[in-house]
């Protein structure tokens, strides 16, 4: 039947999955697709500093995610550049980094491509602990400041004229994005994270009514693309993140053709019953 | 003088300077339990920074601004747009930032007359229907305070009248004080407690019927003035440039338009803004 490994790489695929897709909603919403990556990106240089500090993996990432998230927050609020170059700066700026440190690191041999496209075999059982655990904690904080954080990305001013302190809401909203680029990076990999993120939360917007829906939608959706995406890689020896991201890709296109058709017919319909 | 315990929000001298401009300056005003205070004035008067300024969403950079401890407010900003990534609903938006019930929803829904559109898609609202959907959600809070910019804009003429009438009856049904922005003068003439006109700074302030017993009202409001850009001629003896600088109507041009500044019509109107204080 199915080895250790496996059941591993599935119950961590489905955690991962499950907090990514709520979050992913609010990437979604606040146009943030492109935050994602900056903050995927400069995971790599995470990783390196885990090897030169000798620490946790997932903690480093996630050190490194925090701090790039908020200085995101920081220079936006301070510098003339628009926030796209900005980030595309520290995205590729921090990526570059991570791999020239990489370079310089000739004592440890490291797997790139298990970094960059995520590893099956490398999810230990501290690996999901950490997942879990951490994401237990993202949720919990995430429907804790849920009204708010929704709240502000409908409206800024609007949250914090009525008391909501949107200031606030939106730094945790930082750390819990860098929580969960660090650990779903050893799932999906530094360059498929963002599709983790985005793909499940947009199918589920053709099918939701609300925003509350739409998260728990987007968090199923992304469950069913690590399971399909997994026994896929399984079966067919491919990398274990792409497969996910084309899993979640297909979800998407399943779900948006019929709710396409199904438009055309009730306007087919309606226009019919009109005459 | 003011009776403090009474007031929601003071406004003390207040003034916002952006890059070395002043949005505006030397703001005085109050807005007590149960008062309707109207800000109006020409476009980039600063109506809706002295509201901003209010709530708190820009400091001061000089002057004060003081709200009452644990005030709740209702706001309906000037602009607001929903995403279309954003699947929402009339209902949903309702408990935007506080739990609200059903009935309360229901309610709220009803007296600003979209009650049919509760399970509707906000983005698919025209601009009249959104507009009373913003109302409402700010009055379902029941707040201490609502702050209403431009409540009314793109709601049909009918309606219009009717929205003034509903919010000058929520200030007596909830007890609760209202500064609004408005263009319709008319309308801000009949159910305001106080005027406040704004053109970079406070140009004269005061209850409606003071502003109406003045000859400068008259003159507006009499025969074809009663159009809404008259009354801005009235007080604005002075023009603001493109450059910053101000124009007086004695030719003279200052850098900014304080009340210090050599104009006139701050002492013309000196007595309203005594009647203000004990209305």
């Amino acid at each position: 039947m199915l080895d250790d490994f496996f059941i591993r790489a599935l119950l961590a695929g489905v955690g991962v999955a499950l907090v990514a897709g709520p979050l992913g909603c609010f990437i979604v919403w606040r146009r943030l697709a492109y935050f994602g990556d900056t903050l995927s990106h400069s995971a790599l240089l995470g990783v390196v500093l885990a090897f030169l500090l000798q620490i946790n993996i997932t903690l480093a990432v996630f050190g490194v995610c925090a701090a790039v998230a908020l200085s995101v927050l920081a220079l936006q609020r301070n510098a003339s550049l628009s926030s796209d170059s900005l980030l595309g700066m520290l995205a590729h700026s921090s990526l570059a980094l991570g791999l020239v440190a990489l370079a310089f690191m000739s004592s440890v041999r490291v797997d790139l491509m298990g970094f960059l496209f995520g590893d099956i075999l490398a999810v230990s059982r501290l690996d999901l602990a950490i997942i879990y655990i951490g994401g237990g904690i993202v949720i919990a904080v995430l429907v804790f400041v849920w009204r708010a954080l929704f709240a502000a990305t409908v409206n800024y001013d609007l949250a914090e004229a009525e008391g909501l302190r949107p200031d606030r809401a939106n730094i945790v909203f930082m750390l819990l994005m860098a929580v969960v680029i660090a650990i779903s990076m050893k799932i999906v990999g530094v360059l498929l994270i963002t599709a983790l993120l985005i793909i499940p939360a947009a199918t589920a917007r053709q099918l939701a009514r609300g925003p509350e829906q739409m998260a728990l939608i987007a968090a199923v959706l992304g469950v069913i693309a690590v399971v399909a995406g997994l026994f896929g890689s399984l079966e067919w020896d491919t990398p274990s993140g792409p497969s996910i991201v084309v899993a979640a890709a297909t979800l998407f296109v399943l779900v948006l053709l019929p709710v396409a058709l199904i438009a055309r017919r009730r306007l087919a319909s309606e226009g019919s019953a009109g005459r | 003088m003011l009776d403090r315990s009474a007031d929601l929000v003071i406004l003390e001298n207040a003034g916002l300077n952006r890059g070395g401009d002043w949005l505006v300056r030397g703001v005085d005003l109050a807005v007590r339990r149960g008062e309707i205070v109207t800000l109006i004035g020409p476009n980039g008067a600063g109506k809706s920074t002295t509201a901003k300024i209010a709530l708190g969403l820009l400091a001061p950079d000089e002057g004060s601004a003081t709200r009452a401890p644990g005030l709740s407010v209702g706001y309906v900003p000037q602009k607001l747009s929903i995403d279309w990534t954003l699947p929402l609903t009339v209902a949903r938006f309702m408990g935007l930032t506080s739990r609200v019930s059903g009935t309360e929803i229901a309610a709220a829904l009803d007296l600003v007359g979209i009650a049919p559109l509760i399970d509707s898609e906000v983005r698919h609202l025209s601009g009249g229907e959104f507009q009373r959907a913003l109302l409402a959600r700010a009055i379902a809070r029941k707040p201490d305070l609502l702050v209403l910019d431009e409540p009314v804009q793109g709601v049909d003429f009918s309606g219009e009248i009717a929205l003034y009438e509903l919010i000058s009856n929520i200030r007596t049904e909830l007890g609760c004080g209202i500064l609004m922005i408005s263009h319709d003068l008319h309308v801000v003439m009949a159910s305001t407690d106080s005027v406040v006109c704004l053109n970079g700074h406070v140009c004269c302030q005061g209850t409606p019927h003071a502003v109406a017993e003045s000859s400068e009202y008259r003159e507006l409001f009499g025969g074809r003035a009663a159009s809404a850009l008259a009354v801005y001629e009235h007080a604005h003896d002075h023009t603001h440039l493109p450059d910053g600088t101000v124009r007086h109507a004695d030719g003279s041009v200052t850098e900014y338009c304080h009340p210090d500044d050599g104009h006139h019509h701050e002492d013309e109107h000196e007595p309203q803004r005594g009647e203000a204080d004990h209305a």
